[in-house]
């Protein structure tokens, strides 16, 4: 038997209307624990309102190795940033 | 106030301060030892939470007493017969089942209490509580959780439990016996009245270790006397390691 805790990924959200971002991970048996540590861990110190656990297991990465047929062919495709718009004043925070 | 009332109210907040000074200490000498790093963490921020409130008290009955004592002199420099924690919260890390059915008696209780002084006439202790209150709640949820977790886990587990429940279950009565200064400040309306609680934090008390599939031990002889300052062999040794600094250095700065 593993007798060690499985790994959590832990997300905060920092302030209502932002997005919870991924902050780091810890161990835990269970969701509920996870959640307590989350919140002991990595909410000490006014981080967050909210907390979502995701045991790492069920996440899915992208292949290392494939990093250059993924990523690499966005590189040379400016006109896929909206930056040859001209935009009106009254809109900040683009 | 009159002078006697005041003597009490400082009696009082001593009687408030030194349980969460008392357990926090001890909690404190599980940072870096604890169980998994997660749990280390969780631990010392309960024992952190504790200290805080023990400052407020501690300022408050600084200023009440108003004879140049300071909140370090008041946690620091009393003799042991002098605190007045109950005997609950002195008891030993055993184990990690000890800490948790420690922490939970004293929680249950601790909740209670400041439900009550949320609604005391003295306003000042009526903010600590407020404060306190948040703090401490989330002490009984994160308790009570591994409460269940461990009573109703494994078969270790579950022993371990029970043997904990089964040593300091006689040092939670002591909680609600009130000593005069308490009888004294329930009258006035600054304190809670401790009788009436007692029946409720039976019952929750009761109900959880239920759920934990832990037995509720019967028949047992309830110990009293740190509340007026009769402690058991194990405060002598906290307050050596606890009164360290300022008995070899006095009137040390941090």
């Amino acid at each position: 038997m593993n007798k060690e805790w499985p790994i959590w990924e832990i997300f905060i959200r920092s302030k209502n209307g932002l997005d919870h971002r991924h902050v780091g991970s810890l161990h835990a048996a269970d969701a509920e624990m996870a959640i307590q540590n989350a919140r002991d861990v990595y909410t000490r110190r006014q981080e967050g309102v909210s907390i979502w656990v995701v045991e790492s297991k069920h996440i899915t990465a992208s292949n290392p190795e494939k990093s250059g047929e993924y990523f690499e062919p966005a590189k040379d495709k400016v006109y896929r940033h909206p930056t040859f718009y001209k935009l009106p004043d009254e809109l900040k925070h683009m | 106030m009159s002078d006697i009332n005041k003597e009490a109210l400082y009696d009082y907040l001593l009687l408030l301060g030194d349980n969460s000074m008392i357990l926090g200490q001890r909690l404190g000498e599980l940072c870096g030892h604890g169980p998994e790093l997660e749990t280390d963490i969780a631990l010392t921020n309960i024992s952190l939470d504790l200290f805080g409130q023990v400052r407020n008290y501690f300022q408050y009955a600084a200023e009440v007493v108003a004879d140049g004592r300071t909140e370090d002199d008041i946690a620091m420099l009393r003799k042991e017969h002098e605190y007045k924690s109950s005997l609950l919260v002195e008891q030993p890390n055993t184990d990690f089942a000890y800490v948790i059915v420690r922490q939970n008696f004293f929680d249950h209780y601790h909740y209670m209490l400041l439900s009550k002084l949320v609604d005391s006439k003295d306003e000042q202790i009526v903010a600590v509580a407020k404060k306190s209150i948040k703090e401490v709640e989330y002490h009984l949820d994160f308790s009570s959780t591994w409460v269940k977790r461990l009573g109703d886990g494994t078969e270790e587990s579950r022993q371990r439990m029970q043997d904990a429940v089964n040593e300091l279950y006689r040092f939670t009565r002591e909680l609600f016996k009130p000593t005069e200064t308490e009888e004294r400040m329930a009258n006035l309306g600054i304190g809670a009245d401790l009788p009436s609680m007692e029946e409720d934090y039976y019952k929750q008390l009761h109900a959880l270790l239920e759920e934990a599939t832990l037995e509720v031990p019967q028949g047992e002889v309830f110990q009293y006397g740190g509340k007026e300052g009769r402690h058991s062999e194990y405060m002598g040794y906290i307050l050596t390691d606890f009164q360290f600094m300022q008995r070899a250095y006095p009137n040390m700065k941090w």
